[in-house]
């Protein structure tokens, strides 16, 4: 038996976004820079895979800029727009929850001479909109806000916070990382006012090594990537092919019967958290409800180090993460955790379940019977 | 022209009657040194020394790195090694060699001739004579000095002519194999990886025993010992790693026993499965990462406590090391990047704030007692379900 509940740290591809790359790697391998016929067929690949992302988005096609995933994505958008503007100004606005991607750019970027306000957040995770427009002012470039938590259930007022920057100066370029929102929500960035947003696809059933960032016409920013000019020189490197094929593929089944399955995954989740809250010393972090996102739950279990639950659930085929799965590599504590105040003796105490439409009820079930059976014995043995 | 290297080797000359043994045992871990390097090899022991020809290409520092690994190695020297077509012919070999490999650089020499084929014309002073002055005619900026020179330029008449000037030093020690075998502790740290490299430095081969307490460590520490084990492989040969699951005993342990001596007791029985296994492999001793006073399982008084439970000896070769001087060998051998990655070893999991630092034997051994109606089950039963994983 093995029940998968991180899919936030990665998703299983979708078994026909491995057919149409496996098609692609072993026929349509050519080079899309290449003049011959294997070429063409190759550049056709990526044509359909923008119509569809753009379909997806109401967008243009020129707007979408292939990268080789979120990470990649959150870097352009942040480097590639302060070197395009630091003659307008020096001042990065950004939150305390961003995923690493984003700050460690930032720490790049202050080391560099940009000046960065980390906004706080809420107990919650929800950013304070109040001190968004108190940070703004005229050296502002760059305001990044992610979409939605990786680590607890958030959905950012993204739209409002957008509408905040433009009403102080429609110069600023906006960005938001949705690398853990696409696919969950229906995002029209012009909509909502985005200039940038960074999207990776091994998070929606597609493959790993490959997103995009979608750069509305005119943005001004630079490429941070250079050599042969492929994508109009905004980002070279040839073209990963089979990798933005499947992504797209992968985003269209995302977006069929969406509010069914959105609609699905919130059952799931509150039928789920209702359930563990049940169980002695538990607390949710984030949001319940609409308000949060639809797949993520983040759990603190009193006197219970997440590591030694999250491996006793390995040992019955449950996989999890212990706080988000890209900071677990480290021994520091979760900084979303911190910044929305979970006490101390929860930081390390804190599971993420993270679902996917495939996940069932009785799978959940499954779950909420092992946690009941290990928490005992695991709360029976602990440190000093 | 042919490149080959020459082995010298101090220690193990001095063994008497049993030095053929060493000797061999030396050859058997240069050829299996060697058996990673790309080429062919040719190992052959002639008179006290120990020859590795090439018998195609081969890459010299693919090939020196792999014997800096030997222990038992004093010297590595990279000879040229020629056919003998008359001594002028090998005059200019010798300064073709002398001007590549110092490219001009002020130096003094001094000609070492050996002739071990006497029926070569010139005997060894003649050669150091003529030699030394073709050499001063050639290289203006070489000078001899008889007494202390930069470099002795080697030359050795056997059936071909060897020539050599450089020394790069070996590991040392006694060639693995030649000393028995014993069982190593080791634990995903920095200490007994080291301890396990220590003990084969002196000819000592090596089994180990890992320790495993899911869920509360990871399959990750599981692979970093394995891959800690495996980087020991490169001086010591392969090595049979025990993965014991300790989970039942420590949790039980930690049910009857004063949390204090948790870690004591909890040793003492580490000690108790690894000697079993030693036993069961013919091991002569058990070896540790132990330090004195480096943590409180560590001082005398516990030594002495987790000693008491032992038959064979317990080698511990970094008893009397600091914490940097055993980081510095970690270093040097390689382990050390993998030893600090951040995953939880059995013996942290439970370890209690202020643990016992001055056991006394008998308190210890009445605690245990309390473990006595189902401590025994539980040993055998970790010690039927050890994985044994063959590491090299």
């Amino acid at each position: 038996m093995e029940i998968y509940l991180d899919n936030s740290a990665t998703t299983a591809v979708h078994p026909e976004v491995v057919q149409l790359m496996n098609k692609i790697m072993l026929e349509d391998y050519g080079n899309p820079s290449s003049k011959h016929k294997k070429g063409v067929d190759a550049e056709m690949h990526i044509n359909e895979a923008k119509e569809i992302l753009a379909s997806i988005m109401k967008c243009d096609k020129k707007e979408i800029l292939f990268t080789s995933g979120g990470t990649e994505s959150d870097n352009m958008a942040l480097i590639g727009t302060a070197l395009a503007n630091k003659r307008r100004g020096n001042h990065i606005i950004t939150t305390m929850i961003e995923h690493p991607a984003i700050l460690e750019t930032t720490v790049f970027l202050e080391k560099n001479g940009f000046r960065i306000t980390y906004l706080p957040v809420d107990s919650t995770g929800c950013v304070k909109l109040d001190e968004l427009r108190a940070a703004l002012c005229p050296e502002t470039i760059l305001v990044s806000i992610m979409y939605a938590n990786n680590e607890v259930s958030i959905a950012e007022p993204v739209a409002e916070a957008a509408a905040i920057v433009k009403e102080y100066n429609p110069e600023i370029v906006f960005h938001t990382d949705a690398v853990q929102a696409f696919g969950k929500y229906r995002i029209i960035p012009k909509k909502e006012n985005i200039d940038l947003m960074s999207v990776s696809a091994h998070k929606l059933h597609g493959p790993k090594g490959v997103g995009f960032l979608y750069i509305k016409d005119k943005t001004r920013i630079n490429p941070i990537i250079f050599g042969g000019g492929q994508q109009k020189a905004m980002r070279s490197g040839t073209e990963n092919v089979p990798g933005i094929a499947g992504m797209a593929l992968a985003a269209k089944l995302c977006y069929e019967d969406f509010d069914e399955k959105i609609n699905r995954l919130y059952e799931l989740k509150e039928y789920f958290v209702s359930r563990v809250l049940d169980i002695e010393g538990t607390v949710y972090n984030g949001k319940r409800g609409r308000e949060g996102t639809p797949h993520v739950i983040s759990i603190s279990f009193e006197d219970v180090r997440s590591e030694v639950l999250l491996h006793a659930l390995e040992d019955k085929g449950i996989y999890v993460s212990s706080g988000s799965a890209c900071s677990s590599n480290k021994p520091a504590l979760s900084g979303t955790l911190k910044a929305i105040g979970v006490k101390n003796k929860f930081l390390d105490s804190t599971i993420r379940f993270s679902l996917c439409t495939d996940n069932t009820k009785e799978e959940l079930d499954t779950v909420i019977a092992t946690l009941k059976e290990l928490l005992p014995v695991l709360r029976r043995y602990t440190r000093h | 022209m042919y490149k080959a290297f020459l082995i010298k080797y101090g220690e193990i000359g001095t063994k008497g009657k049993n030095r053929y043994i060493f000797e061999d045992m030396l050859v058997r871990q240069i050829c299996h040194a060697l058996k990673k390097v790309e080429g062919n090899f040719e190992v052959t022991k002639e008179n006290g020394r120990i020859y590795v020809e090439g018998t195609d290409e081969f890459d010299d520092e693919e090939a020196i790195c792999a014997l800096k690994k030997v222990f038992g190695i004093l010297w590595i020297c990279p000879m040229l090694q020629v056919k003998d077509e008359g001594f002028d012919k090998l005059a200019e070999d010798v300064i073709e060699y002398l001007r590549t490999t110092y490219k001009g650089r002020k130096m003094t020499f001094k000609v070492n001739a050996r002739r071990a084929r006497k029926n070569y014309p010139l005997d060894s002073m003649g050669i150091n004579m003529s030699m030394g002055e073709k050499i001063l005619d050639a290289i203006p900026e070489m000078t001899v000095d008889v007494h202390n020179p930069d470099i002795y330029v080697n030359i050795e008449i056997r059936s071909r002519i060897n020539i050599y000037t450089e020394l790069i030093p070996g590991p040392g020690g006694m060639p693995v194999g030649t000393n028995g075998k014993a069982m190593l502790l080791l634990s995903g740290g920095i200490d007994s990886p080291v301890a396990g490299y220590m003990v084969a430095k002196r000819g000592v081969k090596i089994d180990a025993v890992y320790f495993h307490a899911p869920p509360y460590t990871s399959e990750r520490a599981k692979q970093k010992v394995i891959d800690l084990a495996r980087i020991v492989t490169q001086y010591s040969g392969p090595i049979n790693l025990h993965v014991v699951n300790f989970t039942d005993i420590q949790l039980y342990i930690y049910d009857k026993c004063p949390h204090d001596e948790l870690t004591i007791i909890m040793r003492r029985y580490m000690m108790k499965i690894a000697e079993h296994f030693a036993e069961q492999t013919e091991s002569l001793g058990l070896v540790t990462g132990e330090s004195i006073g480096q943590v409180a399982s560590q001082t005398m008084h516990s030594l002495l406590v987790t000693n008491a439970v032992c038959k064979l000896p317990v080698i511990r070769p970094l008893i009397g090391f600091d914490k940097q001087e055993i980081i510095d060998i970690s270093e040097k051998i390689g382990t050390y990047e993998t030893s600090i990655l951040p995953f939880e070893d059995c013996c942290t999991i439970f370890v209690a704030k202020h643990p016992v630092t001055k056991p006394n034997k008998k308190a210890i051994e009445r605690s245990e007692l309390k473990l006595s109606e189902r401590i025994d089950e539980l040993v055998k039963t970790a010690i039927e379900t050890t994985e044994t994983i063959w590491v090299e």
